[in-house]
């Protein structure tokens, strides 16, 4: 069989595939940045009762596997009774782990505000709550976006141990096509394009483009 | 714990300066920096301060706006600012009470510290918007005019990275004044500067000087601008203050020799 006709035969699989790749990772990405405001917030937070919960789950999610903690809800939650669908579990572990890191660069990103911002904003009486949004916060993530950009590679790279929870994405297609074909290489070759024509033609130019359009926005132009 | 019951509730008409500093005593760590602070400005009085590096004037400063005391109390228009009634008696002020306590008050910093992702306009309007609940267009007429008086009317839709250094601190007053402060703390808003825009700020200062009843604490290492608009000089030294007086008495016939050694160490520098 040439490629091209592997691709004729598979194609259509493939984009299927990396459909549902998309869909999880775009909900996971959505997942992991509210995670990471609600954390890194929490984390920073002079109350106790926000800032242990915040550390206790940024440790814990960052100091275990992602793999482990996909299998967890998947198969160790039904036993207490808490059952999802597969695709659920899939962006909910991604975007839960993610998350994690993605709370300590909320955090740096508002650490890294000159501290003459808060006392700015306070020698207007600004409450703390506006402090935070109206002008420490949107700093902040002008200096936490080019890291985002790693992250949410990583997040897009991550998407693959879905497919082992029987998640149809590219990943487990690519699979599923090597096991009935034996033609490894073209699957998972294939695969591996696809993959990095996502990452590096369309994430990281959007990324690229929110970065500059945060500058413009911000004023830094 | 001292006792508060030694300090009123409130000054009395009779005897209320738009800021007292009684008793005062700042704090970090173990390192006294302000050691009983007692000092009273009256209401419109301009009052600079100067000292060497270190001696407590930003200190001053930051206790009526951004720090907490550790003794003593600071009062405000009469009210304490420091601290609060509570059944009749007084007790450390609430973060919250504070923060109102000190919406009379404005500050302009050494560094500007104007919102970057603000146009001029924009920083002027927050507080006003933000904070006092003034519909838009109000905030907007009110920081129009400011940005004209500091004259930068034509910049007001700039951010500060596009503005100079003077620009950017005449910006810094507007936004301060934003607020219709009764006190207005003004921490070496020069010294950042080149030298060449020093004076469009300090023209800026003796406007408000002359046309506003306001009162104006200012920490600055330019002794002619002090002695030109000050009301009362005073000369800090190792927390507390050596000697104070007319601009005039401090700078021609200082009594005290460490104010001395002070000026003519300045004089020879400059
Ligand atoms: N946040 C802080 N923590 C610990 N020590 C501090 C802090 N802020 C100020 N100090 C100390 O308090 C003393 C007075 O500082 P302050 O900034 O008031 O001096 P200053 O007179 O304004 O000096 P300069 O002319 O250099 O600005 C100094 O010894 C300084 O090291
Ligand atoms: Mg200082």
């Amino acid at each position: 069989m040439s490629y091209t006709e592997f691709l004729a035969e598979y194609g259509p699989r493939f984009l299927d595939g990396l459909q549902v790749t998309a869909i999880q990772f775009l909900l996971a990405a959505v997942l992991a940045v509210m995670v990471s405001l609600v954390m890194g917030l929490g984390k920073l937070s002079s109350n106790p009762a926000l800032r242990w919960p915040a550390v206790a789950y940024i440790e814990f999610f960052r100091g275990s596997s992602l793999l482990v903690q996909l299998f967890l809800l998947f198969y160790v939650l039904p036993l207490f009774g808490l059952t999802f669908d597969k695709y659920v579990t899939g962006f909910l572990a991604l975007g839960l782990n993610l998350g994690a890191y993605g709370a300590e660069l909320v955090r740096g990103g508002i650490q890294a505000v000159p501290r003459g911002q808060w006392e700015a904003a306070y020698s207007l009486s600004m409450s703390p709550a506006k402090r935070m949004w109206r002008i420490i916060l949107p700093q902040a993530l002008l200096n936490m976006l080019p890291p985002w950009g790693n992250l949410i590679i990583e997040l897009l790279k991550g998407t693959a141990l879905v497919a082992l929870i029987a998640v149809p994405d590219l990943m487990f297609e690519a699979r599923q096509i090597n096991g009935s074909t034996f033609l490894s290489a073209q699957s998972f070759g294939t695969a591996l394009i696809m993959y990095f024509v996502f990452a590096r033609f369309i994430v990281t130019p959007f990324m690229r483009w929110l970065e500059r359009f945060m500058t413009r926005k911000l004023g830094r132009a | 714990m001292e006792d508060l019951s030694q300090y009123p509730l409130e000054l009395p008409e009779s005897d209320k300066p738009m800021v007292r500093f009684q008793n005062v005593t700042k704090r970090y760590g173990a390192l006294t920096v302000l050691d009983d602070l007692n000092l009273d400005i009256a209401e419109g009085e301009m009052v600079s301060i100067i000292g060497p590096s270190g001696s407590g004037k930003t200190t001053v400063l930051r206790m009526l706006m951004l720090e907490r005391i550790q003794g003593g109390v600071i009062y405000v228009d009469g009210k304490p600012l420091t601290h609060m009634q509570q059944r009749g008696r007084l007790v450390q002020a609430s973060e919250k009470y504070l923060r109102q306590a000190r919406e009379p008050v404005g500050m302009c910093f050494q560094h500007f510290n104007l919102f970057p992702h603000m146009t001029a306009l924009q920083n002027c309007m927050e507080g006003p918007v933000q904070v006092l609940g003034m519909s838009k267009k109000n905030a907007r007429e009110r920081s129009e005019e400011l940005l004209e008086l500091v004259g930068l009317i034509d910049k007001k839709d700039q951010h500060p990275s596009r503005l100079s250094g003077g620009q950017q601190q005449r910006v810094a007053i507007a936004r301060a004044l934003a607020m219709r402060p009764k006190v207005l703390l003004l921490d070496e808003v020069t010294s950042a500067l080149d030298p060449e825009v020093i004076g469009e700020v300090t023209e800026v200062i003796k406007g408000l000087v002359s046309a506003h009843n306001l009162t104006i604490m200012m920490v600055t290492h330019q002794m002619g601008f002090a002695r030109e608009i000050s009301d009362r000089v005073c000369f800090f030294f190792g927390g507390k203050i050596e000697e104070q007086g007319a601009p005039a008495d401090l700078f021609d016939n200082p009594q005290r020799e460490r104010t001395q050694q002070f000026l003519s160490a300045v004089k020879s520098a400059d």
